[in-house]
């Protein structure tokens, strides 16, 4: 059957050293339980989770402690029963060395499971289907952590013509989806089923690299079943040929399909949609054992005594993992990912997270510092070696520069960070570090740019919102001061008075009709004190007015010399 | 002779008519040049440039009645920016005006708010919420960081905080400076 598969190429690529057997060697084992789990609540693309629990509370194997916000984001559970103990900043698995907001639970040794129940998505709707594994924490195993519901959406035309299952991992050292094909195929081709279900693809082309003939065998024998079963040959197992990055979504769609996928496209436009197999079991686990993603298979490899694939539970620290191998003395690092992509660690006490394929243990010995940085040559290895067929120098160029404009418009956002061309660059130019800069630079300038807008259109609404209010106040004036006029010259033509000038005139009777309302006003407060008096009252009141009249001339020779 | 003449001048008219056809088509609205200064700069809306807000300051400039370092939080590559697009020669940052900070949000401490009003009237972006004799809060995504609403408080309740780098707005640095840990050893 892998035979018959026409495979196409994809541009570039190297051949580095591939290190892979020394973890080959031994089944998954279940990593033990922690003394303490630190799950960070951001851990796939998108919105970060707002926390469901507090500390104190006790939590079950499976209980929700993170709920997905906003449209791409992704739920977080409590990998074992325990209580939490805080919620608060912890050290993250990123080279950063910042923190992040963690639930940290203390497990209680009983791994006690929250109620599962198979879901049963033939049943439910689509958007059901996609919310329940948005709940349950389904993300791109790959690496890359995209929330899983939003890649199984057939699109506009409701189909798809090909599902391509990516089970290359070209990445050296990493074996953990090697591995994950050789014992659970039959799983992960369940969970092919499912998406096959949903996504009404065609066909599924399962993409292994020809180094990994176990994990063909294994995967050929379950999609024979899975075949039979269904009744129809729409699963294939391909083994491509071993190139790095032949596990690149966009490289194996090609070497599968043909299909390029240009700048700015996306492949289900193409009628294609690629998955990592882990995904694919994880989906399994979620919708037919009701489990949501608590754990993962992680590679512990490099500078250690025996090498091997744990199935962690997420929030384990790397620390303890790497002490089930034995690293050697002169360790030094810790790498989450492989050589070539993969990402320093700040320390080896944080945690396993869903993005973490691999913890590679790192020495001088085994990766000796680059030679010192040289200038470019131009010697365009760089771009003979990219697979997504860029022009490396030019972006390395201008982001050394720093005119990220320019770096932009020879597609830096198309660079995959493969390392391909700084593997190949006579000159050992760290290129992937001037991208990775460039890259964020760019993004921090485009948020704050859409800051200034949104600063811009307030500050410009606030503006016309007091003009608004200026003229809505000077209008009600005007409108006031009219109806006044309108009133006096009413009372002008009823007085008739010689005119003198218009404008005096009406000055004149606007005085007038102010001094007729405050006379009319006066008689309408009449005190109510001075009607229906006694006469003694009356004799008190005539009294004390005598009294006023005479302390008002009394003063009146001060008033003067006042004035 | 006559041919090329005729070629040429089919040429002028054909382009003429295209250009003539694309100024009409691609006009800009407004001043283009006011525009572009006010895309440079920050939209704080502090006034320390000594003008009511941003866009006042990006027509000072265009009327050449400014200098081009009179923005504190655009910092001196806000000024490197305004000096490509105008063609004038970099000068640091005017002291006068004031100095670059990091970039911070205002945040009212609520137990002291009396609710008088006061500070939502001073906020150019209308990044604050609340109503008379309720307590204020500032809605930091919005909050340029401009310091109007800190002298208006009567009991100094608000106070600037500098915003904290995250894991989501860290950024790679540039790879020159970069320190590998085995290299730092050996040095
Ligand atoms: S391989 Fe290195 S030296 Fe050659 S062109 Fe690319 S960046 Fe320059
Ligand atoms: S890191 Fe980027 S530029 Fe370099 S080879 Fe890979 S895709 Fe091409
Ligand atoms: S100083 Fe303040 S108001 Fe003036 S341009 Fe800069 S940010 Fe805008
Ligand atoms: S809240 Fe204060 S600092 Fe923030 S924008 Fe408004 S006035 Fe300026």
């Amino acid at each position: 059957m892998t035979a018959l598969q026409r495979l196409f190429k994809f541009h570039g690529g190297v051949k580095p050293a591939y290190n892979k057997e020394a973890s080959t060697g031994l089944p998954i084992a279940v990593a033990p339980t922690p003394t303490l789990l630190v799950i960070p609540l951001h851990q796939s693309i998108g919105g970060m989770p707002r926390p469901l629990v507090t500390a104190g509370e006790r939590v079950l194997k499976g209980q929700r402690i993170g709920g997905a916000d906003g449209n791409v984001s992704s739920a977080v559970h409590a990998s074992t029963s325990g209580t939490v103990i805080a919620v608060e900043m912890r050290l993250m698995p990123h080279t950063s060395g910042l923190s992040a907001l963690c639930v940290v639970i203390e497990p209680d040794g009983r791994d006690e499971w929250i109620q599962r129940q198979p879901f049963d998505f033939r049943s439910a709707t689509p958007t059901q289907t996609r919310d329940y594994l948005r709940d349950a924490g389904v993300v791109g195993l790959g690496g890359a952590v995209f929330p899983t519901y939003l890649k199984l959406n057939p699109g506009k035309q409701g189909k798809l013509d090909t599902l391509v299952l990516n089970g290359a991992e070209c990445e050296p050292f990493i074996t953990c989806d090697d591995v994950l094909m050789r014992e659970r195929a039959e799983t992960i081709l369940k969970g092919v089923a499912i998406m096959r279900e949903m996504l009404r693809a065609g066909q599924v082309l399962i993409g292994i690299e020809d180094n990994k003939p176990e994990a063909i065998a294994a995967m050929e024998i379950a999609a024979q079943a899975a075949n039979r079963a269904a009744g129809d040959s729409a699963i294939k197992v391909v083994s491509v040929p071993t190139r790095y990055p032949a596990g690149g979504a966009k490289q194996l769609i090609r070497v599968l399909t043909g299909i390029e996928v240009p700048h700015g496209k996306r492949s289900t436009d193409y009628g294609v949609q690629c998955f990592n197999v882990g995904t694919a079991h994880a989906i399994y686990e979620a919708i037919a054992l009701g489990q949501p993603l608590i754990s993962r298979i992680v590679t512990v490899a490099g500078n250690v005594g025996l090498a091997r694939n744990y199935d962690a539970l997420i929030g384990t620290p790397m620390r303890d993992l790497v002490a089930l191998c034995g690293p050697l003395p002169d360790s030094d690092r810790v790498i989450m990912g492989g050589p070539m992509m993969g990402l320093l660690m700040p320390a080896d006490s944080v945690p396993v997270v869903k993005a973490t394929n691999c913890v590679l243990v790192g020495s001088k010995q085994l990766f000796p510092p680059p030679p010192p940085e040289m200038p470019c040559i131009r010697c365009g290895e760089c771009a003979k070696a990219c697979p997504a067929e860029l022009q490396p120098f030019e972006m390395y160029w201008f982001s050394r520069a720093k005119i990220f404009g320019k770096a932009q418009e020879y597609n830096l956002f198309d660079c995959i960070e493969c390392g391909c061309c700084a593997y190949v660059c006579p000159s050992h130019i760290p290129l992937v570090d001037y991208y990775r800069f460039a890259k964020s630079e760019i993004w921090a300038r485009e948020l704050e740019k859409e800051a200034a807008d949104v600063a811009r259109e307030r500050y410009e609404f606030r503006l016309l919102r007091e003009e608004r209010e200026k003229q809505e106040k000077a209008a009600k004036l005007a409108a006031k001061t009219a109806a006044g006029r309108e009133k006096a010259a009413a009372a002008l033509a009823v007085v008739e008075k010689p005119a003198t000038t218009p404008e005096e005139d009406a000055k004149k009777a606007l005085i007038a009709a102010a001094l007729e309302r405050a006379k009319a006003q006066k008689e309408l407060v009449h005190p109510g004190n001075v009607s229906d008096l006694t006469p003694e009252q009356q004799a008190e009141v005539a009294a004390i007015e005598a009294r006023r009249a005479e302390i008002r001339e009394m003063a009146k020779p001060h008033l003067r010399q006042d004035d | 002779m006559l041919e090329a003449i005729l070629v040429m001048a089919l040429g002028a008219v054909v382009l003429g008519a295209a250009l003539g056809y694309a100024a009409v088509r691609f006009r800009v609205e407004g001043d283009p040049l006011v525009e572009k200064i006010d895309a440079i700069l920050p939209q704080t809306q502090c006034g320390q440039c000594g003008f009511p807000g941003c866009k006042p300051y990006a027509q000072a400039i265009a009327k050449g009645e400014a200098e081009i370092n009179q923005c504190p939080p655009g910092g001196d590559e806000g000024i490197h920016k305004l000096a490509d697009l105008l063609g004038r020669e970099f000068k640091s940052l005017s002291a006068e005006h004031g100095i670059e900070k990091p970039k911070s949000v205002a945040v009212i401490d609520e137990q002291s708010c009396i609710g008088c009003t006061l500070c939502i009237q001073a906020c150019p972006v209308d990044a604050i919420v609340g109503a008379a004799k309720q307590m204020h809060t500032i809605v930091a995504p919005l909050c340029t960081g401009c310091e109007l609403c800190l002298p208006p408080c009567p009991v100094d309740c608000i106070s600037m905080q500098p915003l904290d780098e995250s894991v989501e707005t860290w950024k790679w640095k540039y790879p020159v400076f970069k320190i590998n840990p085995a290299q730092q050893e050996e040095a």
